[in-house]
């Protein structure tokens, strides 16, 4: 089952049994933004409180599969604090990292040849960036949306990633790559929202 | 005809030779994830005996041509297969009157379609009353709310118990001024099975007629439309052996006679001029461009092969093996399992919807999928459904001829490991 535990890490299950920052902020200040994940029903609720340019608050609130949670638990824990700006390129580099195609990060992971996707495409040598002609049957919608605005020059750096690190097993299951974006997405509205408030 | 006669019958006394038949399925040659493949996601798709794929296969090497009455030969046989296919199904299903009142559509999806924007819309006014129930597939709701939202109907539901029966109860009063009930005949979700015959006897003493959406059932037990007594009739013909691409629609000759047409083009027309067309008869009248000819072939190859099994001794073998799910699954895992369905195999179909624990169904069939143990996790296009269960998904297993007592084992086995992982 060497597949499972590259998807279910020990810290994915550990944020999934006991998610950070879980609950509500008052809105306003707080902006709060919804993202759902029509196929499997999932849910998941951001409260955002920025102040002076820090993402100075974040609770989650919703519902949904391990991977989504575990990945808005980990998510919450990475940006609480942190100067939106950062916030934003996190956002981007995790988006990065869930693209299919991104196989340089697999590469160094040394596992690049096994997920669907990853080897599938001869014009993807590592490093490279295969993005809207992507005829992977694998690829998802969410996928190729996220990766619209997921666009920057360097590979993913994984150290940068820190614990988030631990999602990238889940470019192997194509299916679930919704799962870990539906939060990241959720920050990203919520942002804007309370940028354009 | 069929140019490769089913297998030597895959049964004895009434029982189904699962380790037999399962030899006529080409797709249990291959492994899942290195592991002997379960396939437990029959309600979404079913398998394809090799009857079917040669029957398709022998169709477009020797025989293929537009239907649609051309002269030379090849024309003449393709016609021929696609007029007993039309048969098959009409016999299959007990229609009096096959050659006119079963329509070749592309899924059960289109069949319920195709009554709501001709029969519905055709007949229903605003104010109408339409009855369906909260178990039904979207494919025979949307398109009853689409119709609501164009000529403002009145719909009804009607809702089940706590033993996830239809309750029956306020049937008398939901179906009073009614003009239409729309049920399913089993439940994709759930299993359920309801007395169709009974509320079809309500119904008609109504006034209304009734709609079987037969997706589920029509593969897995005898139906007979006029012992039910239903008016329409929806099924899939990818549900019941045969290919994708192709449905049913039965309905009562009366009724489809006073239905406008349902899509425009070639072969449903009997005269186009500039300023107007004349509907071609019956079936043809409803199927516009080219039909689905090999998929109606493959059909037909299915049914034959269903019938050579014999549709009781597939109805037996559901039972029998729903019954050791529903037994050895309790035993091993008493309540920490519960299954959103009726707990006792009578009246209900080989569908289990699973919760285990508080594990997410996407969680646990991405666990069973790496011991080769194929489930549906989601919400089966039934979210009126998943809402009364106060869920947003399950994790359903569903089993068919060629399922038998070790898959059931295989999938008990994954459900543990799962319970391990994220114990
Ligand atoms: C009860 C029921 N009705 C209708 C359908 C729709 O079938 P199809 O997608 O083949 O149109 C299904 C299939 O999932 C079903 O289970």
């Amino acid at each position: 089952m060497s597949g499972l535990e590259d998807l279910y890490r020990e810290i994915i299950l550990d944020h999934y049994r006991s998610p950070r920052n879980r609950g509500e902020l008052p809105t306003p200040p707080a902006q709060r933004a919804e993202g759902f994940n029509p196929l499997c029903g999932d849910e998941v609720v951001v409260y955002v409180q920025v102040d002076d340019g820090i993402l100075s608050d974040i609770r989650i609130a919703g519902q949904g599969c391990s991977i989504s949670q575990s990945s808005a638990s980990l998510m919450s824990a990475a940006v609480k604090g942190k100067p939106l700006s950062e916030v934003r390129a996190l956002i981007d580099t995790f988006k990065a990292m869930m693209s299919i195609h991104q196989s340089s990060l697999a590469s160094q992971a040394g596992d690049a040849a096994e997920g669907p996707g990853i080897s599938e495409d001869p014009a993807a040598a590592p490093g490279d960036r295969v993005v809207a002609t992507s005829s992977s049957p694998d690829a998802d919608d969410a996928a190729r949306d996220d990766l619209d605005d997921a666009f920057e020059p360097e590979p993913v750096d994984p150290e940068a990633l820190g614990e988030l690190a631990a999602l990238q097993g889940v470019v192997k299951f194509p299916v679930r790559i919704k799962c870990a974006t539906l939060s990241w997405n959720t920050l990203a509205q919520g942002l804007d929202e309370a940028a354009a408030r | 005809m069929s140019p490769n006669p089913p297998s030597p019958v895959a049964r004895t006394a009434g029982v189904l030779d699962v380790a037999r038949l399962k030899r006529d399925f080409p797709v249990f040659e291959r492994t899942a994830r290195g592991k002997r493949l379960v396939y437990l996601d029959s309600a979404a798709s079913s398998q394809h005996p090799r009857q079917v794929l040669q029957a398709m296969d022998h169709y477009y090497e020797h025989s293929h041509a537009n239907v649609h009455r051309g002269v030379y030969e090849l024309a003449e046989e393709a016609d021929d297969l696609y007029d007993q296919a039309r048969r098959a199904v009409g016999r299959f299903v007990g229609a009096a009157d096959p050659e006119r009142e079963v329509i070749f559509t592309k899924n059960a999806t289109e069949s319920v379609n195709l009554v709501a924007s001709t029969w519905g819309r055709h007949s229903l006014r605003s104010g109408d009353v339409v009855v369906l129930t909260e178990m039904e597939h979207h494919a025979n709701v949307v398109p009853w709310l689409m119709l609501a939202d164009e000529i403002g109907l009145e719909l009804r539901w009607l809702e089940i118990d706590d033993q996830y029966r239809l309750d029956l109860e306020p049937l008398d009063r939901l179906v009073d001024g009614a003009r239409l009930v729309a049920v399913t005949a089993m439940s994709n979700v759930l299993g359920t099975i309801p007395p169709l015959r009974q509320i079809t006897e309500t119904a008609h003493a109504a006034g209304a007629v009734v709609l079987a959406d037969g997706a589920q059932l029509v593969p897995h037990q005898r139906v007979d439309v006029a012992e039910l007594g239903i008016d329409f009739l929806a099924f899939s013909g990818h549900k019941m052996l045969g290919p994708t691409g192709i449905g049913v629609l039965w309905a009562r000759r009366s009724l489809l006679e006073a239905m406008p047409p349902f899509l425009g083009g070639g072969g449903m027309i009997r005269d186009v001029r500039r300023d107007g067309f004349v509907a071609n008869e019956l079936p043809w009248k409803f199927e516009a461009g080219t039909p689905p000819i090999a998929e109606a072939v493959g059909l037909a190859a299915a049914i034959e092969y269903l019938e050579e099994l014999g549709m009781d001794a597939v109805a037996a073998h559901d039972h029998d093996l729903t019954a050791y799910a529903l037994a050895s699954l309790q035993e091993r895992f008493g309540d920490e399992l519960l299954i959103h369905g009726p707990r006792s195999a009578e009246g209900r179909g080989a569908v289990l919807s699973l919760a285990y624990r508080d594990i997410h169904p996407h969680d646990l069939a991405q666990v069973l999928d790496q011991a080769g143990v194929c489930v549906r996790a989601g919400h089966h296009c039934a979210k009126p459904l998943m809402r009364r269960l106060g869920v947003g998904a399950t994790a359903r297993a569903s089993f068919y001829v060629y399922n038998d007592e070790a898959d059931v084992d295989a999938l008990a086995d994954a459900l543990a490991e799962a319970g391990t992982l994220f114990g």
